[in-house]
């Protein structure tokens, strides 16, 4: 298991620098639909955030902020976010992810609808892409034994 | 597009390309394709496809470095030379 690490200059730099990172992922999910940028991109900021924490702070005390639980909870929310997009339009008798529909149940007009589709897309898909990325670094690192690899 | 920076970048990457496939030593293998991911990111950048840019500097050069070191630390060498 990868140990926490003393030394001071380490330790600081990741406390100022890790909040900086989850900030800007956010930022790219949010506008991932009008700039560059994304879920994907976004989820993938978001996730090397923890992984500096698991360098960082070691696997024990990311494991206490972060739980496997949580992670599992996350993986599957954002697969949940997006596939009922999806169906809440099929439902609402569009195709899948057509997302203008959705203005018959969210208090906008059609163009503003599908913008929020869009955005719901992108937070399913950074939610997903962060938590699965964080579990592959932490089955890699400990070689699948969680918590007594290393 | 500038076509000397253009050469300059692809005259980089291939080099990089070649030095992560012949080196020996795992991790120099791993920072020199950190080293490509990231002169690729430039040359997507160069062409004007920003979005790509962007994954390739998000996945290439920052998270599967970290997924390749982390794969590195479970292997052992097989000569002690």
């Amino acid at each position: 298991m990868i140990q926490r690490t003393e030394n001071i200059i380490i330790r600081t730099i990741c406390r100022i620098l890790i909040p900086a990172i989850q900030l800007f992922g956010l930022y790219v999910i949010a506008h991932g639909h009008g700039s560059p940028g994304g879920g994907f991109q976004g989820g993938c900021i978001l996730a090397a955030s923890f992984i500096l924490m698991v360098i960082a702070l070691g696997l024990e005390e990311t494991k206490r902020r972060f739980t496997e639980k949580l992670n599992n909870i996350f993986s599957s929310l954002g697969v949940f976010v997006y596939a009922w997009t999806g169906w809440m339009c099929l439902l609402l008798g569009a195709n899948f992810l057509d997302y203008s529909v959705l203005s018959a149940i969210l208090p906008a007009d059609p163009i503003k609808a599908r913008y929020l589709g869009m955005f719901s897309i992108e937070v399913g898909v950074g939610i997903t892409v962060m938590a699965v990325m964080v579990s592959l670094f932490i089955d890699l690192v400990t070689g699948g034994k969680h918590g007594e690899g290393l | 597009m500038i076509w000397q920076l253009d050469i300059i970048l692809l005259l980089l990457v291939v080099i990089c390309a070649a030095a992560a496939i012949t080196v020996k030593n795992l991790f120099s293998a791993t920072v020199l394709f950190g080293a490509f991911s990231f002169l690729m990111c430039m040359l997507w950048t160069e062409m004007g496809a920003v979005d790509v840019a962007f994954t390739e500097a998000a996945v290439g050069a920052g998270v599967s470095t970290a997924f390749f070191i982390a794969a590195i630390y479970q292997t052992s060498r097989r000569s002690k030379d």
